[in-house]
């Protein structure tokens, strides 16, 4: 290697060595660069990517709007989706008195509900719930999506999203009961 | 008696090992990563527990926040053709540099008779411009609901190219009104399309 000599010239006539160097490197800052930028990589990606959650809607048909289904009211469960999280649900027709609770509330009642149809049909697979979402104009997206989300948990087979068929005597209730 | 001598040792560990591993885990970080463009518009997503992963491909996503409305195709060469047959039905003529400046846009919510403009816009003059976020129309005549002529082209372009069917999903801002839901579901179902899916973040433990 081009090195100046300036060990001094002292010593004339000996042969000058080159010091036998040590081939290790210190390699704790590269070590810390390295962990500063896993930290860095680590915090800015999102490992988790999102989710999406499957919905169907019953098929609209606009020629004949007369078209309607017809769901067994012992079986059938309304839940009416509300301002501030609420929801407001009934077992068969309108006019039921409404329980009125808030979405996280509403798993225990789904479960509950489900045993209980499915115990009053014989424990018949193919009669369990109804359950009939409606998401009113006071509802907001998340509760929508947390009452889907519970439905889901709660392993609801048979669901219908109605937001085409909300009855006045609905409204009238939520708004007796101040969710709407 | 002799003392009995404890040998010094270095205190110099060996940093090769290390070096190593660190570099082996950013390397996989860096390779994973993938750089998030950010929404033109904040939408704080509600959580779920589903667990189905939104696919990456034949998929398009209507994001709705603030009451404006916004649309991502995904894939390349789906927004190109999706473009073409966009300008085909408002006879709006896309040249090679627009199409190739439109294939690389995330979201867009600009009404058609904009696009041109905004394509050609740099990045941060799209934001100050304002025309990022002004959603698209949707009213309810078929030519003036452009939101609706967008998923319809795209689902074609879909099938033309992937000859697969194209997945709808909305991605909706938790405060979202529910009515402004309904009013792109609506759209969805006058194209028949009964099933959608809604983008959620994953929820952590129950």
């Amino acid at each position: 290697m081009a090195e100046l000599d300036t060990s001094g010239g002292g010593k004339k006539g000996k042969k000058v060595r080159s010091k036998k160097q040590s081939t290790r490197v210190d390699l704790t800052a590269m070590v810390d660069l390295a962990f500063l930028l896993i930290t860095f990589f680590m915090l800015t990606t999102s490992l988790s990517k999102p989710v999406a959650m499957d919905v169907f809607k019953p098929d609209k048909n606009e020629k004949d709007e007369s078209v309607t289904m017809d769901f067994p009211e012992s079986r059938t469960m309304t839940i009416l989706i509300g301002k501030g999280g609420k929801v407001a649900w009934y077992m068969g027709l309108v006019g039921a008195t409404p329980t009125i609770e808030s979405t996280r509330q509403l798993r225990e009642s789904l479960i509950d509900m489900k045993g209980k149809v499915l115990a009053a049909n014989n424990n018949n697979p193919d009669k369990g719930l109804i359950v009939i979402v409606k998401p009113t104009k006071a509802a907001h997206y998340k509760d929508f999506v947390d009452v889907m989300d519970e439905t889901k948990i709660a392993g609801i087979e048979t669901l219908a999203i109605d937001d085409d068929n909300i009855k006045p005597a609905e409204i009238d209730m939520m708004k007796a009961s101040g969710v709407y | 008696m002799p003392k009995a001598k404890v040998a010094r040792k270095s205190t110099a560990i060996d940093m090769t090992a290390m070096c190593d591993v660190s570099f082996l885990l950013l390397t996989f970080f860096i390779l994973t990563a993938t750089a998030r463009q950010p929404d033109p518009l904040e939408v704080a997503i509600p959580a779920s527990t589903v667990e189905f992963k939104v696919p990456d491909k034949d998929i398009s996503i209507v994001t709705i926040a603030k009451g404006k409305v916004l649309y991502e195709i995904v894939g390349r060469d789906i927004k190109i053709r999706t473009l073409e047959r966009m300008g085909e039905e408002y006879g709006i003529q896309f040249n090679d540099e627009e199409k190739k400046r439109f294939a690389v846009i995330p979201a867009f919510g600009v009404p058609i008779g904009n696009l041109k403009q905004f394509i050609m816009m740099e990045p941060d003059q799209r934001k100050a411009s304002g025309l990022e976020t002004m959603g698209l129309p949707m009213a309810d005549t078929t030519e003036r609901n452009e939101l609706g002529r967008w998923i319809f082209h795209s689902r074609k372009a879909v099938a033309e190219l992937h000859n697969q069917s194209m997945q709808i999903s909305i991605k909706g801002d938790a405060n979202e009104e529910y009515p402004a839901i309904k009013k792109v579901v609506d759209i969805f179902q006058k194209q028949d399309m009964n099933k959608f899916s809604l983008i959620t973040s994953p929820k952590g433990g129950i």
